[in-house]
């Protein structure tokens, strides 16, 4: 479980990030989760809290937004999201493929900051 | 103060940090000519093993290395030592994997010129490592039969983010009538057309094909330079 590390780093970042923009209150942080990022939601959001606690980012919330697994089919010359991240093929014609185009996101978007 | 919240746009990588490290690493690896394979694998595939014949056949060959990660012993360098070649252990504590940052530090001392490659054995782990980035050039997967044929669909991510599969104790398949087919159907279905390996340490079988890879990835990289 390396979530807890992952934490720290959000909040490394989003505390760097608030810093530029003065004296502000962090109340919500936005992230991108991809399900390739290696990374468990749940787990996540329990050490995102524990971790906030006693920092500039203490009672802010974590909002997860999950993206698909998007693969691009060399066939259909499409992107599309495979089956599952244990079948990456193409649903409509089953051509299998490596390229995958979306789901390694671990990605801070954007900060809710209060003045 | 106002109360209502504003929405600043921030659009960087949580693991940006790593990521930075890394590409400086990689970078540094290229300049000195030095081909970098890291190992990944739940704990007791048989990396250690592996890389201990490994590093004893490369080094008649060239300038081989290893660093190895490991929670909190020492028993991998001593035993990777009888290889004659470099080798200098990581110890992360309680830290699941390895990160660029380890890796950097480990490095000091070193003179990366007098060197052709670079093997790094990550910490036992199918899970963690997978976000880590490590300025490798090549991410080695191990799973041994022993752990059954559908270890890439439990662990999807790490053989997704590998660029190579290997099969260990192959010479155990028999015993414990593992399926290679089905193995290989697993390991295509996570990560289409990975290359494949299937060898024994214990009784060099598939050796030969493992170490040719390894070699013309190192040959590769210091005829570039």
């Amino acid at each position: 479980m390396h979530e807890l590390s992952i934490a720290l780093s959000i909040i490394e970042g989003a505390s760097s990030e608030a810093s530029r923009h003065g004296d502000v209150k962090v109340s919500a942080v936005h992230l991108k989760l991809g399900p390739l990022s290696g990374v468990v939601k749940d787990a996540l959001l329990f050490s995102f809290e524990l971790a906030c606690e006693e920092t500039a980012l203490e009672g802010s919330r974590l909002v997860i937004e999950e993206v698909p697994v998007l693969v691009f089919c060399p066939n259909c010359k499409m992107e599309r999201t495979p089956p599952s991240i244990q079948q990456m093929c193409c649903p409509v014609c089953g051509e299998w493929t490596p390229q995958v185009v979306q789901g390694h996101e671990l990605e801070l978007v954007a900060l809710e900051i209060c003045e | 103060m106002n109360t209502a919240p504003r929405l600043i746009e921030v659009r960087q990588n949580v693991l940006k940090k790593n990521d930075v490290l890394a590409r400086a690493l990689r970078q540094r690896f290229r300049d000195a000519g030095v081909c970098v394979f890291s190992l990944v694998s739940s704990p007791g595939a048989g990396k250690t093993t592996l890389l201990e014949k490994t590093l004893t056949e490369l080094r008649r060959r060239c300038h081989v290395a290893a660093l190895v990660g490991d929670l909190a012993t020492e028993n991998d360098a001593a035993r990777l030592a009888r290889s004659e070649a470099p080798v200098k252990q990581i110890i992360t504590g309680t830290v699941c994997h390895l990160e660029a940052a380890m890796v950097e530090q480990a490095l000091e001392g070193w003179n990366l010129e007098e060197l052709d490659c670079l093997i790094i054995e990550n910490v036992g782990n199918l899970v963690c490592p997978s976000s880590y980035d490590l300025g490798e050039a090549l991410r080695i997967v191990l799973m041994s039969v022993t752990e059954g044929e559908d270890k890439p669909l439990k662990y999807p991510t790490i053989f997704n983010t590998s660029d190579v599969a290997v099969i260990t104790k192959i010479d155990l398949a028999e015993a414990v009538e593992f399926d290679l087919k089905a193995a290989h159907r697993s390991i295509q279905s996570v990560r289409p057309g990975m290359q494949m390996f299937e060898v024994s340490a214990k009784t060099g079988q598939g050796m030969d094909e493992w170490l040719e890879l390894l070699q013309s990835r190192i040959a590769e990289t210091v005829f570039r330079i």
